[in-house]
């Protein structure tokens, strides 16, 4: 057990390297033109040339790269090229917020879509629609379009939550909630929407099959049934979708930060790569791949578990 | 005499899924011979390797060390372009009638596709449905019409003809009847029966059901655990065998009549009593 | 030899692998929905293609007269941005933006994703094993995030990210299309056809693309809306160049104003959602097309499943009788696709005494297996059950409440399946499930005692190890005893065997049946054994009952069912039984002797 632990850590350290070189290097070819954003329109060849200097970027690419690389090991990631903060202390600062709207997201997610998946795969009929409208109301308005429509009622009009900015949770936990349910809440709609979907259709297959109806018929009880058995078969899957669902909001929080006005990573990642600030650039690549491997091991580990062929052997 | 399809010392295992141990053999060392216009029925039970023995004869499966010569030719590791011509030798009947057509072809197009495979013309091919639907019993209209429409028994009968197709020599019977009622078994049994002797076609019978083996076989090999353990013709097997594996199977089955079922089962409990265990222990 | 009586088709379920092609477009055509998607869908991209000849401003010509110009302002029909641009010229540019999107990122996916899924489905083992890990670890990655920092390398092009995006779908239509490569490769025709001599590519073409084309022109509308959205949203954020309009860009812009002008949120919202949500139902639309007709959602019974008929006597139902199971008039049906109802059960009497064994016979589609479903209150829930008399050991299940019906389940009547692996829970083990069914009468430690004896009683040598291994670790015949075990655990007055034997070995089966004798003297239980096998019926059963088309045909004492059966389709099922005398006498075809083949060359 340890050792595949280590050896899937080695895997995804290995992994580290390979995307942040592609990155690193893809990055480079395009050739954004970081010095003179730095010293403006009026920059003359000199000032250039200093900064180029100061920064390293006047090296060969890959003594840059390595320096990079080093730094890593060090827990050293640079510093950013256009606000000279330690990438490592931008990143920190920035991730909480994410972090917060993300969790709430998935708990939110987590919580309706179990308790609407196995409720319509129990009851067939009036869920089953309930679950559909929501699928067909989360696929045919994107993110950001319910994003507004929702800051519009509850924010603007009806004013019942802040429609920008974040508190954190160290100052007021209402007014931290009272900033985040609403970024939560459009996070969760899509998730909730595949999630649900994918819990009702794993509970309708596990439920027809042959072992429930043999324990029905030696009197069990349709909670255990429900909830023992068939939900305890059919969440593999759900599991491996809810781990795929959290790495991409990631991805979606992007979109909500802005309409939102939260100092999350988002706004800061698409500062960062319009200007070719390469080391947060290069640090939010980093967390990515942290993220997928971490994630990627904890999903494996908890399927084995749930598995019992693969738990015993 | 030359045997149509001579089987020698066969030996095959299941392939290495990437750095894990090799599997353990399937078949260990088989060997038997069918002459043309013979039934050859292989009796086992599950994991006795009779399916895969006929795959490895169909060349569906790579065997792993011994020979099959077919009309003297050796065919045991064919590329699949030497394999092509082979198809007008031999052929198969599958025993699921649900999964061994495609439903999404229609039944003409289902028969013709062996013959179109061999360069045959489209036109040409469709001629011949007609005649192969003829053979097996089923109405020319059921060309147009799609698997889904037809019983268990006509699917098979459609199977059946689709073998026929390329007026092959040795045709693999892998359980044609076992998914089949009873009424409708022994009319396609008949019908296995008739297509032989009118052709000349040898069949290799493969089956786990003494009752139908003993119909349509000429003679009898049982296979037990990769082996096999007894050869013969189908009287010898069926009424004295000589191997005590035989023996068990044949008490085992039960007969349609009970008060010989209630003789048989005494019999076989005797000689479970006296008899060393063959059987695995852990059942 | 054979007969052509086989000329009644026999229509069975829906065969949801095969797709009628025309039929598909047919049925899409009728669905509501699925016009009025592909109307809007339509409108859409013509209105793309006309913006000329609507004869408005260029879209990134800004005058100050029309900032925040309202709706009907002369040249400006939609009114104007807070840049002073015409927001209906930018409306209908934008409709060619979103459809490439679209486009670029479902085409990019399709590609990848096909041709891999091809590839690795059908060549399988490593090149399958390498591939699927590869695809598995790019659909983790967090594809926006990639997206947003590779941006420079994009130049600002939204083709080129949406290019970068469509790899990041990829695995999706890459899982989709290996999985059914896979699903279809195994199957039974495709090893016919390599007996045939087909080669690779004519198998590829000809059966698996068949298959999984469906899928994928589902999938597509799926991704070609997931890429709308997310250019849309990239746009929004301000990523791309600004002379390039879109919906993602409009409402980015009017987002700013919201305070002031929300209004102008409103025509890029609707449009790209009049979009996307065309895309998409036209792809459900589609898809349900294809699935072909359906039977009606399974809704429960209003009324109790099992009914009593109308018009009978309550004098009938209530005389008690001797028998352990008295079965009069039972009838199952089932609504239809058509919206008409099936009786697969039509008027079933039968008997079983106590400790009598009764063999209930018949072919496929007979209706046996509904007969002894229904009794055990087992059918699903669409299934509507009536009979004038279903009694058991002297109490009648019609009207019976389900909590009441699941007390005599397991207590007075028990059930041993017919596949022994499928009808055990693989998440745990042996003992666990056993257990849990009798611990509303026992406490859990005499529970667990008693299943221990039981499984030494049918059979197994070690019981303890069996009791605490899963599922998948005991074999075929020893699950079927466990599962025998299961059922007499709690002493039920009858057991009913759904072909107890029929999945295993010959040997095996001899051994179950043994125990099913002995189990059977020892407890006295009444037994009704569905089974086509007659050998099981001659070696157990002391009665039968022979069924056919939902109708009991005939019943007799099961030597003179044997012997002297009097109705003409017992007699044709008995004659069917293969005799055991009979063996193959005509020789062979004589080696050298030219066959029938040979002769006609």
């Amino acid at each position: 057990m340890i050792t595949y632990i280590l050896r899937r850590l080695g895997a995804g350290l290995v992994l580290v390297f390979i995307v942040t070189a592609i990155t690193f290097f893809l990055v480079h070819a395009a050739g954004v033109p970081v010095a003179n954003n730095l010293a403006g329109p009026q920059a003359t060849a000199e000032q250039i040339a200093a900064i180029n200097a100061k920064l390293g970027l006047d090296r060969p690419v890959l003594e840059q790269y390595v320096t990079w690389i080093s730094g890593f090991f060090t827990g050293d990631l640079g510093r950013s090229y256009f606000s000279s903060e330690p990438v490592v202390d931008a990143m920190a600062s920035r991730l909480p917020v994410t972090l917060s709207v993300v969790v709430f997201a998935m708990i939110i997610t987590l919580v309706i879509s179990v308790v609407l998946g196995v409720a319509a795969a129990a009851r067939r009929g009036p869920l089953d629609v309930v679950i559909q409208t929501i699928a067909t109301i989360s696929n045919v308005f994107p993110g950001i379009i319910l994003g507004i429509v929702l800051v519009f009622i509850f924010a603007i009009t009806l004013r019942l939550v802040p429609a920008v900015g974040y508190t954190p949770p160290t100052e007021s936990v209402p007014k931290w909630l009272a900033s985040i349910v609403l970024p939560a809440v459009v996070l969760s709609i899509g998730g909730i929407a595949s999630l649900s979907a994918q819990i009702r259709g794993s509970m309708i297959d596990e439920l027809g099959k042959d072992y429930i109806r043999t324990l029905r018929s030696r009197g069990v009880s349709e909670r255990s049934i429900l909830l023992r058995h068939a939900l305890r078969n059919a969440s593999g899957p759900a599991f491996t979708t809810f781990s795929l669902l959290f790495i991409s909001l990631f991805g979606a929080a992007l979109f909500v930060e802005k309409i939102f006005a939260l100092p999350g990573y988002g706004t800061f990642g698409f500062t960062a790569t319009v200007q070719g600030d390469l080391p947060i650039m290069l640090g939010l690549t980093l967390f990515a791949v942290c993220l997928v491997v971490v994630v990627n091991l904890l999903v494996d580990l908890v399927s084995g578990w749930l598995n019992p062929k693969a738990r015993v052997s | 005499m030359n045997a149509l399809l001579e089987i020698s010392d066969l030996r095959l295992h299941y392939p290495r899924v990437g750095l894990r141990a090799t599997p353990p053999d399937v078949l260990r060392g088989v060997s038997l011979q069918i002459a043309a216009g013979e039934t050859l029925g292989l009796v086992g039970e599950s994991g006795s390797g009779k399916t895969t023995l006929g795959r490895a004869v169909l060349g569906l499966a790579e065997p792993s060390a011994g020979t099959i010569l077919f009309d003297g030719a050796d065919i045991t590791h064919l590329s699949a372009k030497r394999r092509r011509p082979l198809a007008k030798d031999i052929q198969v009947i599958f025993q699921d009638p649900y999964s061994s057509l495609n439903p999404a072809m229609q039944i003409a197009d289902i028969l013709a596709e062996p013959l179109v495979a061999q360069g045959a013309t489209a036109a040409d091919a469709r001629g011949s449905v007609r005649s192969l639907l003829d053979k097996v019993g089923l109405p020319a209209d059921a060309a147009r019409r799609y698997p889904r429409e037809f019983s268990g028994g006509q699917r098979q009968r459609v199977a059946i003809a689709r073998s026929l197709a390329l007026q092959p020599r040795l045709i693999v019977c892998d359980e044609p009847v076992s998914a089949l009622d009873l009424t409708t078994q022994a009319r396609v049994l008949d019908l296995l029966v008739d297509i032989q002797r009118e052709t000349g076609v040898a069949y290799l019978f493969i089956t786990h059901d003494l009752q139908v083996v003993r119909h349509v076989s000429h003679r009898i090999a049982v296979m037990y655990q990769g082996e096999l353990v007894e050869t013969g013709s189908a009287a010898e097997v069926t009424s004295s065998p000589q191997n005590e594996y035989t023996r068990s199977l044949l008490l085992a089955s039960p007969t349609a009549d009970p008060d010989r079922q209630r003789e048989r089962r005494e019999l076989r409990n005797a000689l479970r009593a006296n008899a060393t265990d063959l059987v695995a222990q852990s059942r | 030899m054979s007969t052509t009586n086989e000329l009644d088709t026999v229509v069975l379920a829906e065969d949801l692998d095969s797709p009628k092609r025309a039929g598909a477009f047919r049925r899409l055509l009728r669905n509501p929905l699925g016009i009025g998607a592909l109307i809007t869908l339509t409108a859409i991209i013509v209105l793309g293609q006309s913006a000329p000849l609507f004869g408005v401003h260029e879209p990134a010509f800004s005058s100050l007269d029309a900032v925040n110009a309202p709706i009907g302002t002369p040249e400006y029909l939609l009114g104007g941005d807070q840049y002073g641009r015409d927001i209906l010229a930018r409306l209908l540019f934008s409709i060619n933006v979103s459809l490439i999107s679209g486009a670029i990122g479902a085409g990019v996916s399709i590609v990848i994703g096909t041709v891999f899924g091809l590839i690795a489905g059908y060549i399988g083992r490593t090149t399958d094993a390498v591939t699927s890990w590869v695809f598995n670890l790019l659909m983790t990655f967090p594809a926006l995030v990639l997206v947003l920092v590779l941006y420079p390398v994009t130049g600002g092009s939204y083709q080129i990210m949406m290019v970068i995006f469509g790899i990041f779908l990829a695995p999706g239509t890459y899982r989709l299309v290996r999985n059914m490569v896979v699903g279809v490769r195994s199957e039974l025709y495709v090893d016919a056809a390599r007996v045939a001599g087909l080669s690779n590519r004519r198998i590829l073409s000809r059966h698996i693309l068949f298959v999984v084309r469906g899928p994928i022109i589902i999938s597509v509308a799926f991704l070609a809306s997931s890429a709308i959205g997310i250019q849309a949203g990239l746009a929004f954020l301000g990523l791309g160049s600004t002379l390039v309009p879109s919906f993602g860009s409009m409402t980015g812009d009017a987002f700013a104003n919201i305070y002031l002008h929300p209004e102008q949120l409103v025509w890029p919202s609707l449009l790209l959602a009049l979009l996307t949500g065309s895309v998409i139902l036209l792809g459900n639309a589609y898809r349900d097309a294809l699935a072909g007709p359906q039977t009606p959602v399974r809704r429960k019974r209003t009324a109790p499943p099992l009914a009593r008929r109308e018009g009978a006597s309550s004098a009938e139902a209530t005389t008690p009788t001797a028998a352990l199971l008295s079965v009069r008039n039972l009838r199952v049906r089932y609504p239809q696709a058509d919206g008409g109802e099936k009786y697969v059960v039509d008027g079933v009497s039968l008997d079983v005494a106590p400790g009598e064994v009764v063999g209930l016979v018949g072919e496929s589609g007979s209706g046996k297996t509904q007969t002894a479903f229904s009794i055990l209150g087992l059918l699903p829930p669409e299934a509507g059950v009536e009979a004038d008399v279903l009694s058991l050991a002297g109490e009648s299940l019609l009207g019976v409440s389900p909590k009441e019906m699941r007390r005599l389940r397991g207590g007075v009547v028990a059930y041993i399946p017919q596949e022994p692996m499928s009808n055990l829970d693989p998440s745990y083990t042996v003992g666990n499930q056993l257990v849990e069914g009798l611990l509303s009468s026992m406490s859990r430690r005499e529970a667990k005692r008693t299943v221990l004896e039981l499984l030494e009683r049918v059979g197994i040598r070690d019981p303890d190890r069996v009791f605490a291994s899963y599922p998948h670790q005991i074999s075929g015949g020893m699950a079927q005893r466990v599962l025998i075990a299961g059922a007499v655990a709690s002493r039920p007055k009858l057991l009913i065997a759904d072909e107890p034997t029929t999945a295993l070995d010959v040997t095996v089966q001899a051994e179950i049946l043994d125990l099913l004798r002995s189990l059977q003297n020892e407890f006295g239980m009444g037994v009704l054994m569905v089974t086509h096998n007659f050998g099981v019926v001659a070696d157990l059963c002391d009665r039968v009952v022979v069924m056919r088309d939902g109708r009991a045909v005939e019943t007799g004492a099961v030597r003179d069912i044997f012997h002297h059966p009097s109705e003409e389709y017992t007699r044709e099922l008995v004659g069917a039984i293969l005799d055991e005398e009979t063996v193959r006498t005509d020789p062979a075809p004589a080696p050298g002797a030219p066959s029938a083949k040979e002769a006609t060359r």
